[in-house]
């Protein structure tokens, strides 16, 4: 049974082709949920949730309001909203953007870390702003588990880059790196089948 | 700069396991609603209760406090705290054609219905500062339904319904709202509607003839006529599931048979026990038929 309840993601700029990597690299059976924020503009709505379906053996599901979180879902933050994580749902609310962002990374990660604490693993990608850092942060407050994507290997360091001045002791690992480590924490000794949140 | 840490901040020992059990802060945030409720009158219960913990903190942390207790005690002795937490509480961000392709969508495939009906009656629940309910008032003009409608505007808060009476909008967005307008389907130049006055942009007021503004609160208020569409756009999220079923039944009924529900593009009627007594006009948009 995994010690952790959620993953939650944020990127910004070039986070197509690091979720692409990332999801894709990550089994159907992953045995919790997974939210994600990538920031993109309201037109490219109906295009990303397809884009990475096709490269990931999870299910890529665009959230509603009060969606219910499930293991091996990746559960997609809609443009233009904020995103917030509830226990065992998703609750999206319209208030003013966030650091210029809707929806706000910052904003998906302290509502993780505020429901789920220790059971909360939050991960900052690529991108071109300071967004998820505050969330980050956060996470590690609560007792959570944070990766940074090294910003060597991201398509723009700068959101990444301000993660780990935040959060230093934020682990930082590439892309490949971030997929083992997050199988790893989350197939810990297994005893009776799989948990999803509640 | 390679940063390499070989720790991971994982604490050391038993993890504290997330917990089923209401934690400290959700038995205070229960204290806190349920204080301003006996107090106040204000029933903010049954809303969704990520979003309401966000915006108590943002009040805590503005107001220098350190927990949700120490506001619940400036709450209750300070009416001007409460009236504070009451715009924190209720969120009022909306925008004139906001979501654009409903508006079209509206007008492709519930106005040919609307056309059928002698006399059309609204419910915009939820109206906020009021800047859709100008966009349906336009949107009807202009397809010679709005002399044989009627629009019942309501929110809970009077403060808001005072603006949207006033007509008067941020001169600032107006050319977000002649965008929105654009694509929402506009047949007319947008810049006929309002003038550069006060400050702000006037709109025309006789886009609010047959608008009736009133306070109505979802929560706690009965349905009060027989509608042939009802908006709530990005108004029941704020609510939690519990609270979002008594709602639509209480639009269920209040809707007349074919009549027309209106949610937000992320709203759904999913585990809603009226959910099959809708039919979804031109999905994705979230425009329903009561067909039962």
């Amino acid at each position: 049974m995994s010690a952790y309840s959620i993953v939650v993601i944020g990127t910004s700029w070039g986070g197509l082709a690091a979720l692409t990597k990332l999801l894709g690299a990550l089994p159907a059976d992953f045995p919790i949920p997974i939210a994600v924020v990538q920031h993109r503009s309201k037109e490219s709505e109906r295009l990303l949730p397809q884009l990475l379906q096709d490269v990931t053996d999870l299910k890529i599901c665009e959230m509603d309001d009060k969606d219910e979180l499930r293991a091996g879902t990746v559960h997609l933050a809609p443009a233009d909203y904020h995103a917030l994580i509830d226990t065992g749902l998703i609750t999206l609310t319209v208030e003013d953007p966030v650091r210029f962002s809707r929806p706000s990374i910052d904003l998906l990660f302290i509502s993780a870390a505020d429901t789920y604490r220790t059971g909360t693993i939050g991960i900052v990608l690529t991108g071109a702003n300071e967004d998820g850092s505050r969330g980050l942060q956060h996470i590690v407050k609560r007792g959570g588990y944070a990766i940074v994507q090294d910003p060597k290997n991201a398509e723009i360091p700068i959101m990444p880059s301000a993660a780990i001045r935040v959060v230093p002791s934020a682990e930082v690992l590439s892309l490949e790196g971030i997929a083992a480590r997050l199988i790893e924490l989350t197939l810990e000794p297994v005893q009776t089948g799989r948990r999803t949140p509640r | 700069m390679a940063v390499q840490v070989a720790e991971a901040p994982k604490p050391v020992g038993e993890p504290e396991r997330p917990s089923f059990k209401p934690d400290l802060e959700r038995i205070e945030i229960e204290l806190l609603l349920e204080g301003i409720f006996r107090h106040y009158g204000f029933d903010f219960r049954a809303y969704a209760y990520a979003s309401v913990r966000r915006r108590l903190w943002k009040r805590i942390e503005e107001e220098g406090l350190s927990s949700v207790s120490a506001l619940q005690e400036q709450v209750l002795h300070d009416p001007g705290m409460m009236e504070k937490l009451l715009l924190d509480l209720s969120i009022n961000v909306t925008a004139m054609f906001r979501d654009p392709n409903f508006y079209a969508t509206f007008r492709e495939h519930v106005v040919p219905l609307l056309r059928t009906y002698p006399f059309i009656r609204i419910w915009h629940a939820g109206c906020s500062t009021g800047e859709e309910v100008y966009s349906m008032a336009m949107l009807l003009r202009e397809e010679g339904l709005y002399d044989r409608a009627r629009i019942y505007a309501t929110d809970i808060n009077e403060v808001v319904l005072q603006r949207a009476k006033a007509g008067i909008f941020p001169l600032e967005r107006m050319q977000e709202y002649t965008d929105n307008y654009i694509r929402a389907g506009g047949k007319r130049s947008f810049s006929e509607y309002y003038t550069a006055k006060y400050g702000g942009a006037l709109f025309d007021q006789s886009l609010t003839k047959n608008v009736v503004f009133s306070q109505h609160n979802l929560v706690t208020d009965r349905s009060f006529s027989e509608f042939n569409v009802i908006l709530c756009r990005n108004v029941l999220i704020y609510f939690d599931k519990t609270l979002q079923s008594k709602v639509h039944g209480l639009f269920y009924d209040s809707l007349a048979m074919f009549g027309v529900l209106v949610l937000g593009s992320k709203e759904t009627l999913r585990f809603m026990s009226h959910e099959d007594s809708y039919q979804q006009i031109a999905p994705p948009e979230k425009i329903f038929r009561k067909i039962k």
